[in-house]
Order: C-alpha cells, then sequence, then structure tokens
C-alpha cells in the first residue's frame, strides 16, 4: 500500500512536471513571432539573423526538455 | 516494466530498467565506442573527405573564373573583330565608289569620242551622197533633154514637119528651164 | 517496485517507450564490458559506413560538374564552413574539420536513429555528454591557450557599472559551467523525447478503436522528428561556434 502512494507522487509530479514544457512552447512562439514580425518589417535582414533564430530556439526549447526530463526521471529513474 | 531479475540486481540495475540513459555500468563501454567512432569520422574527415571537397571547390572555382575570363576575351575579340569587319566595309566602299567614279570617266570620255568619230563619218557620207546625187541629177537631166529633144523631133516629124533640129533644142532647153 | 510492476501489468498492455534505449550486447548475453560490441556499437559503425559511402565515395569522382551525392557532400561542407566562419570569424576556419565532424556524427546518428527498429546513439545522454564535455573543456583551454589570464574577461562585463559587475560575473561563470550541460541534455532529450513520443503512439495503436489516430500521431510526429534531427545538429553545432568564438574572442 505504501508502495502505491509512492509511485502515485511520482506519477503526479511528472504530470505537474510536464506543465514546465508549455512554457517553453510559449517562448519558443515568442521568438519566432518576434523573428517573423522583424523580419517582414525587414526582409533584407532576415536571412543574416536566421542563425540567432534558432540559437534562441534552443535556448528556449531547452527548458521545456529539462521539465521533460524531469518528468521522465520521476516516472521511471527514482 | 521492471522485471524479476531486475529487483535482485539493486538500485542501479533498477533505473536501467526504467530509464537505460542512467544506467551506470553501460557507460565505460559508450564512451569507448564513441572516443573510436569519433576519431574514426575525424581521420576519414581530415585526411580524405574534407581536402578532396576543397579541392573539388576551388577547382570549380578556377574553372569558372577561368571560363569568365576567357568568355571575357573572347567578347573582346569578337569587338575587335567586328570594328575591323566595319573598317574593311568602309574601305571597301570607299574603294568600289571610286572605281566606278574611274568606270564611269573614261566610259564617257571613249563615248564622247567615239560619237565625235561618227559625226565626222557621217558628216563625211552625207557630203560624198550629196555629191553623187547631184552628178546623178546632172546626168539625168542632160538624159532627159536628150530624150526630149529626140521624142519632140519624132513627134514634129510624124506631124510630118521638117523641124530644124537647133530649134528644137533650144525650145526644149528653153521649157526645161521654165 | 514489485508494486509497479503489478500495477503496470494490471493496466493492460505494459506501455515501455523507455525500452528501446537499452544497452544490448551483440553477441550472446552477459555484462557489458567496456570493449563489449552493443547495438550502440553497431549503429556508430553504420554511421562510419554512412559517412564514408556519402563524403568519400560520393566525392570519388572529383567531378567538376557534381552528382547527386557530391552534391549533397559538397552541400554539407558549405553549410558548417559558413557556419563556421560567420559565427566564429575567419580564426575560427582552422578549427573546421573538428566541428565538421561533431556535425557529420551528430546529424548522421540522429537520422540513422529515425530508421525503425534502429538504435539511436545521440538519444544516450553518456554519448552527449562526452560530446558537450569535449566542447567544453577544449573551448576553455584553447581560450587559456590563447589569451592567458586574459580570457577570464569574459566573466567581467566591462560595459556594465562598475557595481553590478561583481554579480555579473557570478551569473556569466554559472552560465559558462551550465552551457555543457544544457548542450548534451538538449540533444539527447530532443532524440529521447521523439523516440518515446513515437513509442507511446506506437502502443495506443495496438487497441482498434484508437488506432487510426495514433497512426496519424506516428505519422505526424515522424515529420516533426526528421525536423528534430536537422535542427539539434545545427543547434549543437552553431553553440559550438558560438562558444569557439567566446573562446577565440573573450572580451565583451
Amino acid at each position: 500500500m505504501e508502495g502505491s502512494i509512492v509511485e502515485m507522487g511520482k506519477l503526479i509530479g511528472a504530470g505537474i512536471a510536464t506543465i514546465g514544457m508549455g512554457g517553453a512552447a510559449i517562448g519558443v512562439g515568442t521568438i519566432v513571432g518576434n523573428f517573423l514580425s522583424g523580419a517582414l518589417r525587414n526582409p533584407a535582414a532576415a536571412a543574416s539573423q536566421t542563425a540567432m533564430l534558432f540559437i534562441g530556439i534552443a535556448f528556449a526549447e531547452a527548458f521545456g526538455i529539462f521539465s521533460f526530463l524531469v518528468a521522465l526521471l520521476l516516472m521511471f529513474a527514482l | 516494466m521492471t522485471t524479476a531479475t531486475t529487483e535482485a540486481a539493486g538500485h542501479a540495475a533498477e533505473s536501467a530498467a526504467g530509464m537505460p540513459q542512467l544506467d551506470i555500468s553501460t557507460f565505460p563501454n559508450q564512451i569507448f565506442w564513441l572516443a573510436v567512432t569519433l576519431v574514426l569520422i575525424h581521420l576519414i574527415l581530415s585526411r580524405i573527405a574534407l581536402p578532396r571537397i576543397e579541392a573539388v571547390l576551388a577547382e570549380r572555382q578556377g574553372t569558372i573564373t577561368g571560363d569568365l575570363a576567357a568568355a571575357e576575351e573572347l567578347k573582346q575579340k569578337a569587338v575587335e573583330a567586328e570594328e575591323a569587319y566595319n573598317k574593311a566595309l568602309a574601305d571597301a566602299r570607299a574603294e568600289a565608289n571610286r572605281i566606278v567614279a574611274e568606270t564611269r570617266a573614261d566610259i564617257q570620255a571613249e563615248l564622247d569620242e567615239a560619237i565625235a568619230r561618227a559625226d565626222a563619218e557621217i558628216a563625211a557620207r552625207s557630203a560624198e551622197s550629196e555629191r553623187a546625187i547631184a552628178e546623178i541629177r546632172a546626168s539625168a537631166q542632160e538624159a532627159v533633154k536628150e530624150v526630149a529633144v529626140d521624142t519632140a523631133k519624132e513627134i514634129v516629124a510624124a506631124f510630118g514637119v521638117k523641124a530644124d533640129a537647133r530649134a528644137i533644142a533650144a525650145a526644149v532647153t528653153q521649157r526645161m528651164k521654165g | 517496485m514489485a508494486a509497479e510492476a503489478d500495477m503496470m501489468e494490471a493496466s493492460g498492455p505494459a506501455i515501455d517507450p523507455m525500452h528501446q534505449f537499452t544497452l544490448k550486447p551483440l553477441f550472446g548475453e552477459g555484462p557489458i564490458h567496456w570493449y563489449t560490441p552493443t547495438n550502440a556499437t553497431l549503429w556508430m559503425g553504420i554511421t562510419v559506413l554512412a559517412i564514408i559511402a556519402l563524403l568519400v565515395f560520393g566525392t570519388r569522382r572529383r567531378a567538376i560538374v557534381p552528382s547527386h551525392t557530391q552534391s549533397v557532400a559538397e552541400l554539407a561542407y558549405g553549410f558548417v564552413y559558413q557556419m563556421v566562419r560567420d559565427v566564429a570569424g575567419k580564426e575560427g576556419v582552422k578549427y573546421f574539420p573538428y566541428i565538421m565532424t561533431l556535425f557529420i556524427f551528430i546529424i548522421f546518428t540522429n537520422f540513422l536513429g529515425l530508421i525503425p527498429m534502429s538504435f539511436s546513439v545521440t538519444s544516450q545522454i553518456a554519448v552527449t555528454a562526452v560530446l558537450a564535455v569535449l566542447v567544453f573543456v577544449s573551448v576553455t583551454l584553447l581560450g587559456f591557450y590563447l589569451h592567458g589570464v586574459k580570457f577570464l574577461g569574459l566573466f567581467w562585463v566591462s560595459q556594465a557599472p562598475l557595481a553590478l559587475r561583481p554579480v555579473l560575473a557570478i551569473i556569466e561563470i554559472i552560465s559558462y559551467f551550465v552551457r555543457p550541460v544544457s548542450h548534451s541534455i538538449r540533444l539527447a532529450g530532443n532524440v529521447m523525447a521523439g523516440h518515446a513520443v513515437i513509442e507511446v503512439f506506437a502502443s495506443f495503436a495496438a487497441s482498434a478503436l484508437i488506432a487510426p489516430i495514433a497512426m496519424v500521431g506516428i505519422v505526424a510526429m515522424f515529420g516533426m522528428d526528421v525536423l528534430v534531427a536537422f535542427i539539434q545538429a545545427y543547434v549543437f553545432t552553431i553553440l559550438t561556434c558560438v562558444y569557439l568564438k567566446d573562446a577565440l574572442h573573450p572580451s565583451h
């Protein structure tokens, strides 16, 4: 019985941890949206900044991956 | 998910069954083979692939640059050839005009001369003809006079009159003059 | 853990999306020593063969007008070369072969890992951690080798007000040491997440009721994973270039 409660706690915790991925989604959306509005204002400068776009996406997305990792650790590793 | 064997094998194996990436016991193996792989890839790239691709790209760049230079040179040559052609054409045209004018002058001169010669000849011939005609006319008049005298004499004789030959001739002459 | 196993067995077919990442010896059973050839070894070997096929056999004719494979090889070369030159500058071109090695290795393992039933080498944290630590250590050593103590100026933001500088220095140092962590976990996490989600959808497909939705989900996730496979290789490489630039020009 005790084991089941621990298991429940882990799964609930994993579920809560995945909320963090929503933050990453918001971040990626903000970055791409701002890039797009900037690129539409000045299309000539857009091509030179795609590298920065991807770096920004990668940073924002990393935190979503961290929360996913926490969820996985809770479910499988701990 | 977890099996009986993992439960017996302690915590490390347990986490391996849950999340295999965190199984520390496999790390030396992965790191060793990763190092082997990376060294292999690096050797392949730096010894064979990258110099080769670099050479190909450089060669292509060189070929393109060379081709462009050659094309530029050929274009220059074409322009020069066109200029030379135009110049030759102008020269030829001028020469032709000159020859035409010369020839025309020559022909004109020859023509004038020929016309003059022809005129002279015509004049000579017509003078001669004139003279011949006058001669013929003169001889014809003489003949007519003789015939007329003879005829008159015959007519007079036919009328039975003994005519004086001299009087008849004088009358005929007077008549013809009249 | 017995309770966990019981519970999972009780709730229908067991969904184990992480099973695909298990290392197994290629020949027979037994413990994995450091030299044991495993499925990871097999797929690393296939990666090397694929790289040889593309970059060595694909370019063997050295054609001025390239064939399809040769233009792909040249495209990869030009892509990474331009990235290094644009981000790290002219001095960074010297380190282009190392960055090309990283990029080619990651992109080939990512794409080979997308083949069904294959093993994704880059989903292993051990692998990506080695790559990230390799980059971190070599970039740090290079910075100290080129600039000596002045390399520490990277952490001393000279444009900021003097009072703020110590605080910023602490933040900079922390973010500097977090680099290998995020660098490695980003790659492994993305690849692992993609594969795990596909496997979850695949296990849903066992039920006839939701099988069509699950299959659409598999296809969609697979397309997403193809994109991720490329973008993560690109991001790993470009971040390496950014770190290299910091080592070459540490002043802010």
